[in-house]
C-alpha cells in the first residue's frame, strides 16, 4: 500500500487554511511560501471552499509534460522533483487539470507535494487526510522508466 | 526582530498624487509590537489636531503584530483613524484574511494619505501597489456585488483580502463599516465614511512569503501549544459550536439583555433569536478568519420566496453574530427570525455598523411612540417594535437621506437626539452606541472609559456578571482599577493582534514564548508597562481632541432599568469614570501588574 493525501469531505472545511501553514512549516520558516497545498474560496466565502492538493495520479500529466525530466512518476503513484533537472518552465503548472503544481517563485520551480501528510494532522475538521491506496504499478510498467 | 522579517516595512499610500513608497520603521515595531501601539504612534505622527475626520489630512492607518503568519489565532488587523462619528479617536479591529494577506505582502503596516480625486481603488501585493480606477464601482447597490466584481478582477484567490464599503460608507454615514472577506467589518466609529471621504472604493491585498523563525525547534513547540489550547479548550469549542450567539440565551435569564431601546433587560422573544435556535433552524456553514481553527463565523442559510413569484426562491447566506442578534433582535423586539436576519442583510447590503444602526432604529422607533417624531419626519414610515419590514425600509432611508430627520439618524443617535429630543433615551456612550450587554455598571463603566467606547476594551459584563455569580458588592474604585487593568493588558494583545476570543489561550507565558521563538525579545514588565503607555498615548490623543470624562453624558435610561448586578446610580458611575481618568493617566504601571 502506499500513501497520498486526500480531500475526504471538503465540505466541513471552514477555511481556515491551517494546513497551508503546516505546509510552508515543514520546511522550517512561517508564512505561506512553499506551501503545496492550497485553499480559496469557491467564489466567494458565501459559497464554501475548494481544497487543492496533489492527488499523486498515477499516470502524471505533470511529468508527461516535463521536458527535462526534472518531474518523475514515483514508483506506485504521483511525482517526484528533481529540482536540479528543472528549469522552470511552467510546462507542469498548466498540465495539471486541479492547478495542484504550485509555484515557488523564489526558486522559479514547482513546489511538489511529498505526501508526509503533516498538513492533515493540523486540520482540525478531519478535511484531508493521508489515505491509503492500491499501488497502480510496479516499478517495470511505469510509462517513463528508462529502458 | 530578525534580519529578514518584513514587518518593520509600512507602505505609504498618497491617494491624491496616486504614489506609494516603503519606509523601515524598526524602532516602532521594535517598541510597540505592532497592531494598537504601532496605531497610536502612526495616528499621532499623521493626524494633526482638530482634524477634519472627513477630509483629507485624516489617515487611514492598518497595522498587524509580529505574530501574524506565524502562529494561530492572531488574525486581526487595527485600523486607527479619527472617526467621523464621535469626533474622536477612531480604531476598529477585523478578521477575515486581512491580517494574513498584508503581512504575507511584506508589510506590517499601510498609511494612506489623501484623497482621490475620483472613485478608486488600491491593489496591494508583494513590492507593488496598483491604482485602479473605481468609477464604475462606486453608488453600487449592495456591497456583496462590490465584493463579486474585485474577486473576479483581481488575482490572488486564496492569498488576500478584500476591504470594501458600501453605499452607506460613499454616502458619509458616520457610523458606515467596512466589510472584508463579506463577513468581518472593521465595524464601528464609521472606519468606512473615513474611505468614503477620501473616494476609496476597496483595498484588495495580498501575498504568499515566508517569515523567519528564531529557533525552529522552539517554534514549532510554541506553535503546537497554542493551536493544542486554540482547537480543545471549552471555550474555543463553544465559540466554534455556536459562535456569540452562545451568549444571548444566557444573557437573557439573569436580565441582561438589551430589549426595546432598554426599556427591559430581558426579551420573552429570546429563545427564538438564541445561538442554538439559530443554529438548528438556520445555520449554513461555519467559517474562519485565515489562520484560526476555530472558525467561529456562522452563516445563516435563510430562504426566502419571492412574494409574486410561485416557487421561486433565493438563499442568502448572511453571517450571525452576538451583537448583531442584539442590535436586530432584542433591542428592537424583533423576534421574527427571517425578519430580523433580512434586517440584518439590508444593513450589510449598505455597508453601516450593525450595532450603531440597531441602536439608532430603537430610539426613534420610541421617539416616535412618544410622538417626539411623526411620518413626517421618517418619510411615511411608522416604526414599532417587533415589525422588521418598516426598520428595513428605515435602513435604505438612513444611506439615502431623503429627510433631514435620516440625515440627523445617519450621524447616530446621539446627534439626532441633540436635535429631536428624547436624550435620556439615546444608548450611546462617548458618542458611540451601546453593545449587547446591561449586566450592571461595570459594562457601562467601561463603554464610558474605554478607548474605543466598546465592550471589548475592557469586559465591564465580565465583572458584573461574576457580582452576580458570587453576591458581592460592586464599588466603584475597584470596578475603574479592574477595568483599568483589563483594558491595558488588551492593548498588549491587540498589539499583536490577537482575537480577543482567544485571550485564554495567550497568557502572558505563551506571549513571551512565542515572541522568543521568532527574535522578539520581551519581558512580561516590559509588556506590561507597553500596555499602559499605549493606553495613555490614546488618552493623550483624545484628550487632544477635546474628550473630557466628566463631561461624558450617562444615559438615564441605564439607570432605570433594572441590570443583573442590581440598581446602581449616576454617582456609582461617575466615581468610577472619575477614578479610571486619574489613573490611566498614571505614569505608575505597578497597579496594572497581572
Amino acid at each position: 500500500m502506499v500513501k497520498r493525501l486526500s480531500v475526504v469531505d471538503v465540505d466541513r472545511c471552514v477555511g481556515c487554511q491551517a494546513c497551508m501553514f503546516a505546509c510552508a512549516r515543514q520546511l522550517g520558516h512561517g508564512g505561506l511560501d512553499g506551501a503545496c497545498i492550497h485553499v480559496r474560496s469557491a467564489g466567494g466565502i458565501r459559497k464554501g471552499f475548494v481544497v487543492i492538493v496533489c492527488r499523486a495520479c498515477p499516470d502524471p500529466p505533470c511529468a508527461r509534460v516535463c521536458p527535462t525530466d526534472a518531474l518523475r512518476p514515483r514508483e506506485e503513484r504521483g511525482v517526484r522533483l528533481k529540482a536540479d533537472l528543472c528549469i522552470g518552465c511552467g510546462n507542469c503548472v498548466q498540465a495539471c487539470p486541479f492547478g495542484a503544481v504550485l509555484w515557488d517563485r523564489e526558486q522559479n520551480k514547482p513546489q511538489i507535494c511529498v505526501y508526509c501528510g503533516y498538513c492533515a494532522s493540523y486540520c482540525p475538521y478531519e478535511v484531508i487526510a493521508l489515505e491509503e491506496v492500491e499501488p497502480i504499478r510496479t516499478t517495470e510498467e511505469m510509462p517513463h522508466a528508462a529502458p | 526582530m530578525l534580519p529578514h522579517d518584513p514587518l518593520c516595512r509600512v507602505l505609504y499610500v498618497d491617494l491624491a498624487r496616486r504614489r506609494s513608497w516603503v519606509e523601515e520603521r524598526t524602532d516602532l515595531f521594535a517598541e510597540t509590537l505592532g497592531g494598537a501601539g504601532v496605531g497610536i504612534r502612526l495616528l499621532d505622527e499623521e493626524c494633526p489636531p482638530g482634524a477634519d475626520p472627513l477630509g483629507p489630512e485624516n489617515p487611514i492607518i492598518l497595522t498587524v503584530g509580529p505574530l501574524v503568519g506565524l502562529f494561530p489565532v492572531a488574525s486581526k488587523t487595527v485600523a486607527m483613524f479619527k472617526s467621523p462619528h464621535t469626533g474622536n479617536l477612531g480604531e476598529s479591529h477585523a478578521g477575515g484574511r486581512s491580517a494574513v494577506a498584508l503581512r504575507m505582502a511584506g508589510y506590517g503596516a499601510a498609511v494612506i494619505r489623501g484623497a482621490s480625486p475620483t472613485p478608486i481603488y488600491l491593489v496591494i501585493e508583494e513590492g507593488q501597489v496598483h491604482f485602479r480606477d473605481a468609477a464604475a464601482l462606486w453608488g453600487m447597490h449592495s456591497s456583496y456585488t462590490a465584493g463579486s466584481v474585485l474577486r473576479k478582477r483581481e488575482s490572488g484567490s486564496g492569498m488576500r483580502s478584500i476591504m470594501r464599503i458600501g453605499r452607506a460608507g460613499e454616502r458619509l454615514v458616520s457610523y458606515a463599516c467596512v466589510i472584508t472577506e463579506t463577513y468581518r467589518h472593521f465595524g464601528r466609529l464609521g472606519f468606512g465614511a473615513v474611505w468614503g471621504s477620501k473616494r476609496l472604493k476597496a483595498i484588495v491585498v495580498s501575498g504568499k512569503r515566508s517569515l523567519p523563525v528564531a529557533d525552529r525547534r522552539a517554534y514549532r513547540q510554541t506553535y503546537d501549544r497554542i493551536f493544542q489550547a486554540a482547537t480543545q479548550s471549552e471555550l474555543m469549542k463553544k465559540y466554534h459550536d455556536l459562535g456569540t450567539a452562545m451568549n444571548v440565551e444566557p444573557l437573557n435569564s439573569i436580565g441582561g439583555l438589551p430589549t426595546r431601546n432598554l426599556q427591559s433587560g430581558q426579551f420573552e422573544g429570546a429563545a427564538a433569536i438564541s445561538g442554538e435556535r439559530l443554529a438548528e433552524d438556520y445555520l449554513g456553514r461555519r467559517v474562519a478568519c485565515a489562520h484560526c481553527p476555530v472558525a467561529c463565523i456562522h452563516l445563516a442559510a435563510l430562504r426566502l420566496p419571492y412574494p409574486n413569484d410561485p416557487y421561486f426562491y433565493k438563499t442568502v447566506m448572511l453571517g450571525y453574530d452576538h451583537e448583531p442578534i442584539y442590535a436586530t433582535g432584542s433591542l428592537l423586539g424583533l423576534d421574527d427570525v427571517p425578519g430580523m436576519l433580512q434586517l440584518m442583510d439590508e444593513i450589510e447590503v449598505q455597508g453601516l455598523d450593525v450595532m450603531s444602526a440597531g441602536v439608532a432604529l430603537a430610539w426613534a422607533t420610541e421617539a416616535q411612540e412618544r410622538g417626539i417624531i411623526t411620518p413626517q419626519e421618517t418619510d411615511g414610515l411608522v416604526l414599532s417594535f417587533g415589525q422588521a419590514q418598516p426598520y428595513i425600509e428605515a435602513v435604505r432611508r438612513i444611506v439615502s437621506q431623503p429627510t433631514d430627520f435620516y440625515r440627523a439618524l445617519a450621524q447616530g443617535v446621539e446627534h439626532a437626539a441633540s436635535l429631536y429630543g428624547g436624550v435620556e433615551f439615546a444608548l450611546a456612550f462617548g458618542g458611540n452606541e451601546m453593545p449587547g450587554y446591561h449586566t450592571g455598571p461595570a459594562c457601562h463603566v467601561g463603554y464610558l472609559t474605554a478607548a474605543r467606547h466598546s465592550h471589548l476594551d475592557s469586559a465591564g459584563y465580565s465583572l458584573d456578571q461574576q457580582a452576580v455569580q458570587t453576591g458581592a458588592d460592586l464599588i466603584p474604585k475597584d470596578v475603574a482599577d479592574a477595568l483599568l487593568a483589563e483594558e491595558r493588558w488588551r492593548q498588549v494583545l491587540t498589539s499583536l493582534v490577537i482575537c480577543l476570543f482567544a485571550r485564554s489561550v495567550y497568557s502572558p507565558e505563551v506571549v513571551l514564548q512565542a515572541l522568543s521563538s521568532t527574535g522578539h525579545n520581551w519581558s512580561e514588565d516590559g509588556l506590561d508597562k507597553l500596555g499602559a503607555d499605549i493606553l495613555r498615548r490614546k488618552y493623550k490623543f483624545k484628550q487632544r481632541e477635546g474628550f473630557s470624562a466628566a463631561e461624558l453624558r450617562v444615559p438615564q435610561r441605564i439607570l432605570e432599568t433594572s441590570a443583573p448586578a442590581g440598581p446602581f446610580d449616576e454617582a456609582f458611575i461617575r466615581e468610577a469614570i472619575a477614578r479610571y481618568e486619574t489613573q490611566v493617566k498614571s505614569h505608575h504601571s505597578g497597579e496594572s501588574k497581572r
